[in-house]
């Protein structure tokens, strides 16, 4: 196979790189640190870390893409197939593969809709036909529900297992590590007395473990989720559309940040004319209502995608591209309010005692504000960071609902609603569809949500200041 | 307070000129009349001649910022930036693709808009308080910490599926109100109804708990403490004290968004077939017709820098101590 390199892919796992050094890097400071400790002890931050985790895992299987090794042509030379997939397309392959006609209920085994068949003596009559890959060697739907059954408590029980082991061993570990029994060590993380919150981390562990388990076991058989218009398995849609959403969520901010960062500060620390220009620029960007910026924009990329279609080789780096240029002009519209905040912040530091003397010494300006500004606005970048990624996802659904978001080709939550919001009138309803959307998304923004109100309370000091003195008014 | 209001009124002069000048390089320099030409006539029927008369047609064949040919004045005039960008200063904003006149549908159109948006902001703003008040009355108590976590489930949800499920309900299972559609006058309430309760109830998430944290930072203060110490009760507190300090900041936070309700609502007007606005922007988006956005995207920051100045106008009104600087 041979890895083709998406300006996407390679962004987000820059991001992964960046995170990792700065996870690296925090470790040993002890000021940078605390404030993370401190949201390691909040069970729900935990918790919802966790479930994020699980969808990252997803969305980056989804961002190395290759093209597969076909069979050697003549003269042992290697073809490689013109259609791109990904690590976890080629792990879906069975699920996409096996494609329905048209709408299938969840677990249904057979179609949604009546049909005329043909029986086996030539005549025809009017009835539900059988799936063509769904609870093949069923009889019966009392036969498919005993074998479902069967099949969820199998799933169960082999998610509690793998659970289990994974528990045992890291509590193990830790035991180890802390030089405490494992008997005692259990005890401790039973009763949430552990300064990390393990508890909240292996109870999340074990609902994704206790969910995940029988859906793959009945992935295999059936259609979790149902099918949808054109007979796609709704779970495979579902699990792309990850990607998207975590991309939107993450390159955004990832672009915006340099120009937030270098503007918002440096209107703030120079102020005079440097404070104007940037304060015009935000202002006039801002007063533009940002879902008309967004429609605008992605119109003029639409024009010139269409106009020059020579220089996009492959569907799949067309969508990639519409969606770079979708996370870069979001970038463009929310930069405006970090950069306030940060110039607010700026201003305020710029007066302090320590920035003074080193001004005084003949500091550099450079110098002062990657030393002395920047260490001290970073809790403001990062809460920011993780509060506008719920926004984002949430973004993406309407944009592309409103027909100015992703390439109508890409799997994401706005295009699985909108090809789906006229099947609620539809007699009989098909509701799954929406409803596996609304289950993904939901899961995915308010883990997000959790996590971004933890961080924001432990790396915020004025909220924490707020919230004792909430807490002794309450007194 | 005249000269002061003036004086902000100037400030505005430079950010329009700056969207106008964004909007002119997005349009017709990012991607030439030509690009547009192409698009609108679909890839089938292109030819040189087709596009030059669908440039005729649509005002579009014209040098971009200097008409060497023309003479005089007209150098500057007969051109795209001021036929096309120049003009919405005066709020011109010409014909839409189809023929018809932007102004004259804004003009209709706004009132539907309104009859939606007002109502969804003002009950809105009353149901958050009223719930982010309670929740800072309870703070720290169980009603306090499953209001938040319902608030944080609510902002969780997208506004897509809040359409989506109260069309379910309340149209089609109880079939109360019709799913979709507008009526003028006394009518239109039935066709309302739905709308602005959707459009509440996707704002009480986000709302409640950015007005309950206003609320709980200003019983942090000391003046709370002294109110306390006077001995008067804890409503009083919170109604006579609280509230009235914590209105500045809800007040100036809303006060900005009160002209740009004229946009409208783009999701609920386009669910519920309202024809205001919103859905007149999402017809004009799918259907690419360059000329209707354009002349909203102004209209949008025209309103919304005027919800900047209301603000600050409204800023001066409601804290004495903000001086005219």
């Amino acid at each position: 196979m041979t890895l083709v390199p998406l300006w996407i892919d390679a962004l987000v796992w820059l991001l992964v790189a960046v995170t990792a050094a700065y996870a690296w890097y925090a470790r040993r400071q002890p000021h940078l640190a605390a404030p993370w400790r401190r949201v390691g002890q909040s069970g729900s931050g935990m918790a919802a870390l966790v479930v994020l985790a699980a969808f990252a895992v997803v969305g980056l299987l989804d961002c190395v893409h290759y093209r597969p090794r076909l069979p050697a042509g003549p003269g042992g030379v290697p073809v490689y197939s013109v259609e791109v997939r990904s690590v976890l397309d080629a792990l879906l392959a069975p699920l996409h593969a096996r494609a329905e006609r048209t709408y299938s209920a969840p677990l249904a085994i057979r179609a949604y809709a009546r049909e005329t068949v043909e029986l086996s003596g030539g005549r025809l009559q009017r009835g539900y036909p059988r799936l063509q890959y769904a609870g093949v060697g069923r009889a019966d739907e009392a036969a498919r529900d005993r074998d479902v059954l069967l099949r969820s408590l199998a799933g169960a029980a082999l998610g509690l297992v793998a659970w289990a082991l994974a528990a045992v061993g890291w509590t193990a570990l830790l035991a180890r590590r802390e030089g405490a029994g494992l008997g005692r060590m259990i005890g401790a993380i039973a009763r949430g007395e552990t300064a990390f919150a393990w508890r909240a981390v292996l109870l999340a562990l074990l609902a994704i473990a206790l969910v995940a388990g029988p859906v793959a076991l009945l992935a295999r058989e059936y259609h979790v989720l149902g099918t949808d218009k054109v007979g796609q398995d709704v779970l495979y849609l579902a699990l792309k559309s990850i990607r998207t959403a975590i991309v939107i969520g993450t390159l955004t901010t990832l672009i915006m940040l340099p120009f937030a960062v270098l503007l918002g500060i440096a209107a703030g620390y120079f102020r005079g004319w440097v404070d104007d220009v940037v304060q015009y620029a935000y202002t006039t960007l801002n007063s533009i209502p940002s879902v008309l910026l967004i429609a605008a924009a992605v119109l003029m990329v639409q024009v010139y995608i269409d106009t020059h279609p020579d220089r996009f080789t492959a569907a799949v780096e067309r969508a990639d591209l519409r969606l770079l240029f979708l996370c870069i002009i979001l970038g463009v519209t929310s930069w405006t309010g970090l950069a306030r905040l940060l110039r607010g912040e700026a201003l305020k530091l710029r007066e302090l005692d320590y920035i003074q003397a080193a001004q005084a010494f003949g500091v550099r300006h450079g110098r002062i504000i990657t030393r002395h500004i920047l260490p001290n606005v970073m809790h403001i970048v990062l809460i920011t960071v993780v509060l506008d990624f719920s926004g984002l996802v949430l973004a993406e659904a309407v944009l592309s609902y409103v027909g100015v978001g992703v390439d109508p080709s890409m799997n994401s939550f706005g295009t699985m609603i909108n090809a789906a919001r006229l099947e609620m009138a539809r007699e009989p309803m098909v509701w799954w569809t929406l409803a596996a959307a609304f289950a993904f998304m939901f899961a995915l923004v308010l883990a997000a949500n959790l996590l971004a109100d933890t961080v924001r309370d432990a790396l915020d000091p004025r909220v924490r200041v707020g919230a004792l003195a909430a807490a002794g008014g309450a007194k | 307070m005249t000269a002061y209001i003036l004086r902000r009124c100037l400030y505005a002069i430079p950010i329009l000129v700056g969207v106008n000048l964004i909007t002119f390089v997005l349009f017709f320099v990012v991607n030439t009349p030509d690009d547009m030409a192409r698009l609108a006539l679909g890839a089938k029927r292109v030819t040189p001649d087709a596009i030059e008369k669908w440039k005729a047609e649509h005002g579009y064949d014209k040098p971009l910022l200097v008409n060497a040919q023309a003479s005089g004045v007209a150098q500057l005039t007969d051109t795209i930036f001021f036929q096309k960008s120049a003009r919405l200063f005066v709020f011109d904003f010409g014909n839409a693709d189809d023929g018809r006149n932007i102004g004259y549908e804004i003009r209709t159109r706004m009132w539907p808009s309104l009859a939606l948006a007002l109502p969804v902001f003002v009950v809105g703003l009353a149901v958050n308080i009223t719930f982010a008040m309670s929740l800072a009355f309870f703070r720290a108590t169980r009603y306090d910490f499953w209001g938040v976590v319902l608030c944080v489930a609510m902002m969780s949800i997208s506004t897509l599926f809040y359409i989506i499920g109260g069309q379910y309900l309340v149209s089609k299972v109880w079939s109360l109100v019709p799913i979709s559609g507008f009526a003028p006058g006394a009518d239109a309430a039935k066709f309302l109804a739905l709308p602005v309760l959707v459009g509440v109830a996707s704002g009480i998430g986000s709302g409640t708990r950015w007005y309950r944290t206003i609320f709980l930072e200003e019983t942090g203060k000391d003046y709370v403490r002294t109110a306390r110490a006077k001995g008067l009760s804890e409503l009083d507190v919170l109604f006579g004290h609280v509230l009235k300090n914590a209105l500045v900041p809800i007040l100036t936070g809303a006060v900005v968004v009160i002209p740009l309700l004229f946009m409208g609502s783009l999701l609920s007007e386009s669910f519920f077939g309202i024809p205001g606005l919103g859905s007149y922007t999402i017809d004009a988006i799918q259907a690419q017709d360059f000329a209707i956005v354009r002349a909203m995207v102004f209209l949008g920051s025209v309103l919304y820098i005027a919800g900047l100045l209301l603000t600050d106008i409204s800023y001066t009104l409601v804290d004495p101590r903000v001086r005219f600087a």
